[in-house]
C-alpha cells in the first residue's frame, strides 16, 4: 500500500493538536479540538485508502481509487457535524447557566477533597442569573 | 421472514420522525413511542424463534451480496439480546410514561423525550444486529447522540456538569473506535466482520495485537471495564430515574455485546484472554470497592453495574464455550437486575425525597411494597440462590473451574468477594432506608446535609429547570407551575445554603402512582421470572455460545450459503 507522507504528517499533527485541547478544562477548546480530531481521523480514513487514483464513476475501472473510505470519510464528517451541533448547544447552556465556560467541579469530588480551592464564591450571582434566564 | 430483520431498526426511526412531528400531541406521542416499541419486542422475539430453529439469519441490505453491501446478521446470540433489550425499553417506556402522567412530577419528560428514546431504540437494536463494522459505528454514534439528549435532558447545571463528562469520554471511545475500522480497512481491505474474521489470520501478529487492541479499548469505555470505568459512576445518576434505568441497562451491555463479538468472531484466538482477566478481576473488586464507599443510592447502583461488568468481562476472557454461555445468560441477567434496580431507586427517591442513605429512613413503614420490590432484585444481584444472580455466576465459577489456571481461580477468588461486598453494600441500603425508623434518620440527617450537600441537590434541582424551560419555550401556558418552583431551584442550587430547607420539604407523604408501581413490580417479576426460565435461558444461551465456538459459522452464514 502506497501511503502519501503528507498526508500522515497533517494526521499526525491534527491528532497531537486535537488530543491536547481535549484535555484542556474550557470546553470550547474541548470542541476545538474534538473537531480537530474528526479531520485526523478522515484523513486517516483517506490514508488508508491507498494511493491516489482516477475518480470511481467512468469508462475504465483501470486504476481507480478506492471509493469506500470516502463514503466512511462522508458518514463521519456527518456524524462529527451533528455532534459539534450538539456540542455548540450545551457549551450555550452551559454558559447560561453558570458563565462559565469550563467543566465545573464534580461535587462528589469537591466533597472528598473539600481543602481544595472550589470556584463556589461566584455561585450566588450565577443562580440568580440561570434562575432570571429559567422564569423569563 | 428475513424482512423482519431492517424493521428492528426502520419502525423505531420512522417512529421517531412521526413521534417528532407530533410534539405538540403528548398523547398521540405516548402512543406511538409504546406501539412502535411493541412491535420491535414482537419482531424480537419472532426472530429469537426462529434462529433458534433455522439458524443464522442474514439480509444483504438492498440487495448488494455480502463482501460489497451491507449484512444484517441475527444470530442467537443477536436474537436473545435484542428480545431482552426490546422488553428492557418497553418496561422504562411505561415506567417514564407512569412518571410524566403523575401529576407535579418534577422530572415530568420534556416533548423531546419520546422520539429521541426511540432513536436511542432504534440504535440499541442496530448494533445487535449489524454485520459490519462501520455499520456498527453507525449504531454506536446513533444511540450515543440519543443519549447524550437524554443525559442533559431538561439542561440544569447538574446534568449539563455530568453531561460534558459522559460526552466527551463517549467522544474519545468513538473516535478510537473509527481509527480502528480506518486500520482494519487498511490492513484487510474490508469492514464486513465475516470477511475481518477470514482475512485478519493472515495479517502479522503485531498487527493484529495492535488492531484487537484498540478495538477492545474503543469497547471497553463503552462497556465500563475497569481502568475506563470512572466516566459512568460520574455522570449516569445525575439522569431521569428512566433514563438512567434504561442506560445502565443496556448501553454498557452493548459494548459487551461488541467485546463478546470481537473475541469470538473477529478476534477467536486466545491473545488477550490473560489480560481480559485481569480486567475482570480489578473491574471487579475496584466496582465493588467504590459502591461500598458511596451514600447515595444511585451512585452505589452505578458501582455495582462497573463491578459486574467484570463477571461477563470474565465469561469472555475464559475463551471456552461455557464461560461465553455463562457471560451470555449474565449478561441477560444483569440487563434485568440492573433496570430493576434504577427503577426502585427511582421510587425511593419519590417516597423518601432524597437518594442519599444518610437521610432516607422508615421507607418500610412507608412502603411496605416498595421494600420488597427493592429486596428481591438486591438479593438477585448479590447472588443468593434462588435468583438468576445466583445461577449465573455459578455458571461462570463453574466455567472458570473447568479452565482450572492460577488466574481462573484468582478471578472465582475475586467473583466470590464481590458477591458477598455487593451484597454488603445493597443490604446497607436496606438498613438505612428501609430498615431504619425515620426519626433516627432524621437525627442523623443535619450531619450528613453539612457533609455532603450534593446528595439533595440532585432530586429536587432539575425539576424546575425543566418545566420552566417547556413553559418558557415551548409556549405552554403553564405559568403557576414556573412560579411556584423556582424558589426551589434558587434554593437547591446553592449547595452552601439550601440543603436543609430542601430536604424539610421533601414528601414525606407521597403516595406512589399505581402505574409507576406496577410497572415496576411487573420488572420484579421479569427478574424472578428469569429463574423460572433459567433452564430454558441457560440452554439458549449455551446453543448461543456454541455457535460463536468457531468463527466459521458466522461467516459461512454470512459470505457462503446465500439464500
Amino acid at each position: 500500500m502506497t501511503v502519501t507522507l503528507v498526508l500522515v504528517i497533517a494526521m499526525a499533527v491534527l491528532f497531537s493538536c486535537g488530543v491536547y485541547l481535549l484535555l484542556e478544562r474550557s470546553l470550547t477548546r474541548m470542541l476545538l479540538g474534538f473537531l480537530l480530531l474528526g479531520n485526523a481521523l478522515n484523513l486517516l480514513l483517506l490514508v488508508m485508502s491507498g494511493a491516489a487514483g482516477n475518480p470511481p464513476i467512468g469508462k475504465s475501472a483501470e486504476g481507480i481509487t478506492d471509493p469506500l473510505p470516502q463514503a466512511f470519510a462522508l458518514t463521519a464528517i456527518v456524524i462529527t457535524f451533528a455532534v459539534s451541533a450538539f456540542l455548540l448547544a450545551l457549551i450555550h447552556r452551559s454558559w447560561q447557566l453558570s458563565r462559565a465556560d469550563e467543566v465545573e467541579v464534580d461535587e462528589a469530588d469537591a466533597a472528598i477533597g473539600r481543602d481544595r480551592d472550589e470556584p463556589a464564591d461566584e455561585d450566588p450571582e450565577t443562580t440568580t442569573d440561570a434562575e432570571q434566564e429559567a422564569t423569563r | 421472514m428475513t424482512w423482519l430483520v431492517p424493521l428492528l431498526v426502520l419502525v423505531p426511526l420512522l417512529g421517531a420522525a412521526v413521534a417528532l412531528g407530533l410534539l405538540r400531541h403528548q398523547k398521540l406521542q405516548r402512543a406511538i413511542t409504546v406501539v412502535v416499541l411493541v412491535v420491535a419486542l414482537a419482531v424480537a422475539a419472532t426472530l429469537m424463534v426462529l434462529v433458534d430453529h433455522h439458524g443464522t439469519i442474514v439480509v444483504q441490505v438492498g440487495g448488494w451480496d455480502a463482501p460489497y453491501g451491507i449484512s444484517l446478521v441475527v444470530d442467537r446470540l443477536s436474537a436473545l439480546l435484542l428480545t431482552v433489550s426490546a422488553s428492557v425499553l418497553l418496561i422504562v417506556l411505561l415506567f417514564s410514561i407512569g412518571q410524566g402522567l403523575a401529576a407535579d412530577d418534577g422530572e415530568a419528560p420534556v416533548t423531546i423525550f419520546y422520539p429521541t428514546y426511540l432513536v436511542l431504540a432504534a440504535g440499541v437494536l442496530d448494533s445487535f444486529i449489524a454485520g459490519d463494522l462501520f455499520n456498527l459505528y453507525v449504531a454506536f454514534e446513533m444511540l450515543l447522540v440519543a443519549s447524550y439528549v437524554l443525559i442533559t435532558l431538561g439542561g440544569s447545571e447538574q446534568r449539563v456538569r455530568a453531561g460534558t463528562t459522559y460526552i466527551v469520554t463517549s467522544l474519545i471511545a468513538s473516535a478510537i473506535f473509527l481509527a480502528a475500522i480506518g486500520l482494519v480497512y487498511g490492513a484487510t481491505g474490508t469492514v464486513n466482520i465475516a470477511q475481518i474474521s477470514e482475512r485478519v489470520a493472515e495479517l502479522p501478529e503485531h498487527v493484529q495485537l495492535l488492531l484487537h487492541t484498540m478495538l477492545l479499548i474503543g469497547f471497553g469505555i463503552k462497556a465500563a471495564v475497569f481502568p475506563l470505568a470512572f466516566w459512568l459512576p460520574d455522570s449516569y445518576p445525575t439522569a431521569p430515574a428512566p433514563v438512567t434505568a434504561v442506560f445502565a441497562g443496556l448501553l454498557t451491555k452493548v459494548g459487551i455485546y461488541a467485546i463478546i463479538r470481537l473475541e469470538t468472531v473477529i478476534f477467536p484466538g486466545p491473545q488477550l484472554n490473560t489480560v481480559l482477566l485481569v480486567v475482570a478481576v480489578l473491574t471487579m473488586v475496584v466496582g465493588v470497592l467504590g459502591a461500598v464507599s458511596q451514600t447515595d443510592v444511585k451512585r452505589l447502583l452505578s458501582f455495582t453495574l462497573i463491578s459486574h461488568i467484570g463477571f461477563m468481562v470474565m465469561g469472555v476472557g475464559l475463551g471456552t464455550v461455557t464461560g461465553t454461555a455463562a457471560a451470555v445468560f449474565y449478561t441477560v441477567h444483569h440487563i434485568v437486575v440492573q433496570t430493576t434496580l434504577f427503577l426502585v431507586s427511582g421510587l425511593m427517591e419519590r417516597v423518601g425525597g432524597t437518594t442519599s442513605t444518610r437521610s432516607l429512613g422508615g421507607l418500610l413503614k412507608a412502603a411496605p411494597l416498595l421494600a420488597a420490590l427493592y429486596l428481591i432484585p438486591a438479593f438477585n444481584l448479590g447472588g443468593i440462590p434462588p435468583f438468576s444472580g445466583f445461577i449465573g455466576k455459578l455458571g461462570l465459577f463453574r466455567a472458570a473451574a473447568e479452565d482450572g489456571s492460577p488466574m481462573a481461580y484468582v478471578t472465582i477468588a475475586a467473583g466470590v468477594v464481590t458477591s458477598l461486598l455487593t451484597l454488603y453494600a445493597l443490604m446497607r441500603v436496606w438498613d438505612a432506608a428501609f430498615w431504619r425508623p425515620k426519626p433516627a434518620a432524621e437525627a442523623a440527617a443535619p450531619h450528613a446535609t453539612t457533609a455532603e450537600p450534593h446528595a439533595h441537590l440532585r432530586s429536587p434541582e432539575p425539576a424546575p429547570l425543566t418545566v420552566s424551560e417547556e413553559t418558557g419555550e415551548a409556549f405552554h401556558p403553564g405559568g403557576s407551575v414556573t412560579v411556584t418552583d423556582a424558589p426551589h431551584a434558587s434554593s437547591a442550587s446553592r449547595p452552601t445554603t439550601g440543603s436543609t430547607a430542601t430536604v424539610g420539604e421533601a414528601p414525606t407523604t407521597v403516595r406512589l402512582p399505581p402505574m409507576l408501581v406496577g410497572v415496576t413490580t411487573v420488572a420484579v417479576l421479569g427478574s424472578v421470572a428469569l429463574t423460572v426460565v433459567a433452564g430454558p435461558l441457560y440452554g439458549y444461551a449455551t446453543r448461543a455460545a456454541e455457535s460463536l465456538e468457531s468463527p466459521d459459522r458466522y461467516v459461512q452464514a454470512v459470505l457462503g450459503g446465500d439464500r
